[in-house]
């Protein structure tokens, strides 16, 4: 748990850590881990050297999902209760690839949010924002032969948290992705365009280089907004490249 | 982001890889949805690959930690194998379990004491000689991308001698990578992100961790 006095720390605080950080860094890709103005990361990081190594056996494969697994409906985050969600009703579209640009087909994707006002459906989140009756923010599905996902959701809002006086997180929304290697998998957030709260937050900011915090901020896409229904946004995501040998047969194997 | 034609056809040719999408941290709230019908993460069972009262189960449990060594109770844990005879499985059923599949995938959360458990089977060797394990992938508030690390059973200690990921750890931390076996079978294999005890994390080709102090 956070120091109740850490939590104290002013925003003015963590922004110029997080700017001398990002001054002696260049061109990194990933976050860091060890990300000090993240002030849960102190004692959650790794300190020793990542032990770098290839994958072997079931590594270079990854579980199999299909429709038995995850029913369509479970991508419409607006029909999991009885009624309509309040908020703005978006579509997130967009692919998953490898870092060869070929499509990962046949893959669960899964993602959780906040609500309209910013409260997550969970025990844990106190926020004092209302919570929807018919709004879970939880939903899944399946990529298709393109490599393509699609949910219908509704817009998630700003939240404060703890890391320091008077946090906000910027409007996000939790992707988990896996690959046709077990090591392509990964858990991420996607983020809206334009958010004010960007260069204040520390886990946006963990990843110091801004052309790769860029990947994780969707597209708004008119193509995907629908008439009297709802928004649209439009967001690719890039696993690692597979170490897997690709078979060509594969094309067709689903 | 959008990737563009233009990248996508470079990736495609073999002239420049697509860069991947940055990791983030899972945060505390995954996983909580209201009632049975509705989707969730984890799902319903995620911590069961086999049934906990078939005669073949075992059970792998632990307890991850943080660098002061308290228990971490917002961490969620994947375990990916091999079956008991060394397949590896490309069976559908992981979310709706049948009771009857073995998927080989697992999704766990810790509990308030942060111990994770799961019931599944000692896997088998994929191949002749080698060192059966488990892959393990731990997210968790704080952390801002995926760990990596590896379960292997305590017993062949002829081929976890020979084995070259573990030949290629330093001795002092070669353990924190080899599963105890309890009298009842039970496996336990505890976590730690930090500290003396560090469990060996791995890094595979294509994804950074950049900066450690």
């Amino acid at each position: 748990m956070l120091d109740p006095a850490a939590t104290q720390d002013s925003q003015e605080t963590i922004s110029a850590e997080i700017s001398q950080i990002h001054d002696s860094a260049s061109g990194e890709t990933q976050p860091r881990v060890n990300f000090p103005p993240y002030r849960s990361s102190l004692l959650r990081h790794p300190t020793k050297d990542m032990h770098h190594t290839d994958p072997e056996t079931i590594e270079l494969w990854s579980p199999a999902f299909g429709h038995r697994d995850v029913h369509t409906l479970e991508s419409d985050l607006t029909v999991q209760g009885n009624g309509e969600p309040l908020g703005e009703r978006m579509v997130v579209r967009g692919r998953v690839l490898d870092g060869d640009g070929r499509p990962v087909r046949n893959q669960l994707v899964e993602i959780w949010q906040a609500n309209a006002s910013g409260r997550y459906v969970h025990k844990r989140d106190q926020h004092p924002a209302p919570l929807d009756p018919n709004f879970t923010g939880v939903g899944r599905t399946i990529t298709d032969d393109k490599g393509f996902y699609e949910f219908t959701t509704i817009k998630p809002a700003p939240y404060p948290w703890k890391n320091h006086h008077n946090a906000w997180r910027p409007a996000h929304i939790h992707f988990s992705l896996f690959g046709t290697d077990f090591t392509q998998r990964m858990i991420t957030q996607m983020y809206f365009p334009g958010d004010p709260l960007f260069s204040l937050d520390p886990i946006y900011q963990s990843i110091t280089d801004q052309k790769a915090r860029d990947r994780l901020v969707a597209t708004y896409d008119h193509n995907v907004s629908t008439h009297e229904w709802n928004t649209g946004y439009y967001w690719d995501i890039v696993l690692t490249g597979s170490n897997r040998t690709w078979m060509e047969d594969e094309h067709d194997a689903h | 982001m959008r990737i563009d034609q233009n990248q996508l056809a470079a990736a495609r040719d073999g002239s420049e890889k697509l860069v991947a999408t940055p990791g983030q941290t899972i945060g505390p709230f995954f996983g909580y949805a209201s009632g049975y019908e509705n989707v969730h993460i984890p799902f319903r069972d995620g911590q069961h690959l086999v049934n906990p009262a078939s005669p073949k189960a075992v059970r792998l449990t632990g307890t991850i930690y943080d660098g002061s060594g308290a228990p971490i109770p917002d961490a969620m844990i994947e375990i990916w194998q091999a079956d008991e005879n060394g397949q590896i499985p490309q069976e559908t059923g992981s979310l709706v379990r049948d009771g009857w599949t073995f998927t080989g995938w697992g999704r766990a959360t810790a509990d308030n004491v942060g111990t994770y458990t799961f019931s599944t089977v000692n896997p088998g060797a994929t191949e002749e000689g080698k060192a059966p394990f488990i892959h393990v992938v731990v997210f968790a508030r704080g952390l801002m991308n995926k760990l990596h690390t590896r379960i292997y059973l305590p017993e062949d200690t002829a081929a976890l001698e020979q084995d070259a990921l573990l030949s290629s750890v330093e001795a002092d931390r070669r353990q924190t990578l080899i599963a105890e076996r309890e009298a009842d079978g039970t496996l336990r294999f505890d976590i730690h992100l930090q500290g003396e005890q560090e469990t060996v994390f791995l890094q595979f080709p294509g994804i950074e961790y950049p900066v450690h102090d």
